[in-house]
């Protein structure tokens, strides 16, 4: 210890948040105070819009998670959103249970479904794992199409008993003075909020955790972080059952707003799983950041373009390719590699001070 | 058990419509490691193609479909050339999101010009006639046709791929993309080509889609979902075993459906998984891959 303190020529420090990066964590702080206090003086409209906003966001996170760090690109994930939206359903309907206690069941419930999932699709690989989590997915939809006491095929819907016995309604009402399906859409706005900012707030803790440094590892190169001891198996089916509690979560909270459910919307490939790779590839894979960019700016273009129907899609479509091609680390990417910002400060930087006097 | 025989009768005839989905994409698949997530909406794509200019020369759609082979050859050459041979590379997600794109530019821009409606291709009384085998049991002589159109596609493929100098440039990039490029195969070109060959025969496969049922913009992916399932049972690398794929899957659907009708698809999917669990690699795997 001595000989090394004898020649203090450098110190070494790890650091992982910038002076960029203490700014936005204060920004976050103040931003989810407007966004809780949002309802007072917002309109439904823009209450309902957030909604929106807030679950693309948090699904694009957990897509994120999945594809851009533990390499799992699934094509799948409206399996458990799916799932999520008919546990609801199944546990408010059929077993009476408080809607909003039904949400945490039905990420636990999710979970437990991927964890037998995970063992078939985890024998594939890359593409072969792409294909056959959507196959899964398809399984997903098609056996809850034969459940008849949920609708079947054609579906159904949650019943007024069950849709204003979510708790804090009357409460809001009195509050802020407003009708109960306004009432409905705060309650719903909150748990969105609650859902979209613990999505992000995990997804830190876990890149920020020694499991986010294998994480990084295995984004990075997959053969060398297995070569440094790295247990990769076991880290993406953490990933993998982590993000489907989630995802399951999402698709409750998703089929709690909508009160109507059918195969066929909860387990559309396209709007829970394409839209949710554009969002994030847009936006940039592999960062925190870019679901966050990602989301507003499907957002923006859903709020202003929806009304061309189809050529809305087309254009995203288009929006989506010439992104991957043309600037594949995404708008953030094309951010922060000219300015150097860091939001959610996940990367470990070494900091070298040089002391001239020694 | 005149049922059964039936079932399997069906069930075989299907695989052969299965295989013509899949032969396309093991060709992308094996030449290039493209996973192409718009291929169903490529033959919804062709199916279109061929029903339009059907309509407006007033052909058959057997003659139609002699028209817009060379067409689509082309626009699938172009599609490589300009577009994926960007995507491709050592990543998966390129191309993966490029042709997931492509699926909704194609499937939106179809409804768009074609509207939402059902159609299907229209050929006079073959359509209907089927042969009877005695017994009670009758094929119908397009899904008849279909197998048969799968096996020479097949063939043919087997020939270009095993006889010829650009089948030679075809197995020498899937075999190894470096040293090919090094022996002097102009990769881009060749790929260009698979491309074009492979929209050949989705173009044939589009007139079986299109005979066989009514179609709409929106039925491409489970056609994907159908085609990949066959080349994956079947083996990577094979294009019999891309054959008996689709056998395996057309076999599982009608069984599936002969116990009860909405079995169908969902029968297909758990024969997939349960080839994947038993063997990953598929029933006839050829290449290391």
């Amino acid at each position: 210890m001595d000989e090394a303190s004898a020649k203090p020529t450098r110190t070494f420090r790890i650091e992982a948040a910038g002076r960029a990066s203490r700014a936005a964590a204060f920004a976050a702080g103040v931003m989810l105070l407007i966004l809780v206090l949002l309802p007072v003086f917002a309109g439904r409209t823009l209450i309902q819009d957030l909604i929106f906003l807030f679950y693309m966001l948090a699904l694009a996170q957990c897509w994120n998670l999945l594809a851009g760090y533990a390499g799992l690109i699934s094509v799948g994930q409206q399996a458990f959103v799916g799932l999520g939206g008919y546990l609801l359903f199944a546990l408010t309907l059929l077993g009476g249970i408080d809607p909003l206690l039904a949400i945490p069941i039905a990420g636990v419930v999710s979970a437990l479904f991927a964890l037998p999932t995970a063992l078939i699709v985890f024998r594939l690989h890359g593409a072969y794992f792409a294909i056959g989590t959507w196959v899964v997915a398809e399984v997903y939809r098609l056996v809850f199409a034969q459940v008849k006491l949920l609708g079947g095929g054609t579906g159904t819907s949650l019943t007024p008993s069950v849709t204003s016995s979510v708790p804090g309604i009357e409460w809001v009402k009195s509050l802020l003075d407003v009708r109960t399906p306004a009432a409905r859409d705060i309650i719903s706005y909150w748990v969105a909020l609650a859902l979209a900012a613990g999505t992000l707030a995990l997804v830190y803790l876990i890149l920020r955790s020694r499991r986010g440094l294998a994480l990084g590892a295995i984004r990075d190169h997959e053969a060398a972080a297995a070569g440094l001891g790295v247990d990769i198996y076991r880290i993406k089916l953490a990933v993998y059952v982590a993000t489907a509690a989630m995802t399951g979560m999402i698709g409750a909270l998703i089929y709690l707003q909508k009160a109507r459910i059918s195969p066929d919307a909860a387990f559309s490939v396209l709007d829970w799983t394409a839209y949710v790779i554009f969002v994030v590839v847009i936006g940039g894979i592999g960062t925190m950041e870019g679901p966050v960019i990602g989301a507003i700016v499907f957002y923006l273009m859903q709020r202003y373009l929806a009304d061309f129907g189809a050529s809305y899609l087309i254009l995203l479509g288009a929006l989506g390719i010439l992104v991957m091609l043309f600037a594949p680390k995404g708008l953030w990417g094309l951010v922060s590699e000219r300015y150097d910002l860091t939001l959610f400060p996940t990367r470990r930087r070494l900091i070298i001070h040089d002391h001239g006097d020694g | 058990m005149t049922g059964w025989l039936d079932a399997l009768i069906q069930g075989v005839l299907l695989g052969g419509l299965y295989a013509l989905f899949a032969a396309g994409l093991s060709l992308m698949f094996g030449v290039m490691r493209l996973v192409n997530l718009a291929h169903g909406d490529l033959i919804v794509l062709a199916a279109f193609a061929i029903l339009f200019i059907a309509s407006k020369l007033g052909l058959d759609p057997f003659v139609a479909v002699l028209v817009a082979i060379p067409i689509l050859f082309v626009i699938g050459f172009a599609l490589q050339h300009v577009l994926l041979n960007r995507a491709l590379g050592r990543d998966l997600l390129p191309p993966l999101l490029v042709t997931f794109g492509l699926s909704i530019i194609i499937q939106n821009g179809l409804l768009q010009v074609f509207s939402a409606d059902s159609q299907r291709l229209r050929s006079g009384a073959i359509e209907t006639s089927s042969i009877q085998l005695g017994g009670g049991i009758a094929v119908g002589v397009v899904p008849l046709l279909t197998l048969l159109s799968a096996i020479a596609v097949i063939v043919l493929l087997n020939l270009i791929f095993y006889r010829t100098p650009i089948g030679r440039a075809f197995r020498a990039t899937s075999d190894d993309l470096e040293v090919a490029q090094l022996m002097g195969v102009d990769i881009r070109r060749i790929f260009a080509v698979a491309m074009g060959l492979a929209f050949v025969v989705i173009t044939i496969a589009a007139l079986y889609l299109g005979l066989r049922a009514n179609f709409d913009p929106t039925i491409g992916p489970a056609r994907l979902l159908y085609a990949f399932e066959a080349v994956i049972i079947g083996g990577l690398g094979s294009f019999w075993g891309t054959l008996a794929g689709g056998i395996v899957l057309g076999l599982a659907q009608t069984i599936g459906a002969r116990i009860d009708p909405e079995w169908q698809i969902l029968a297909g999917h758990l024969a997939f998984l349960v080839v994947l669990v038993l063997r990953p690699r598929g029933l006839f795997p050829r290449a290391q891959d």
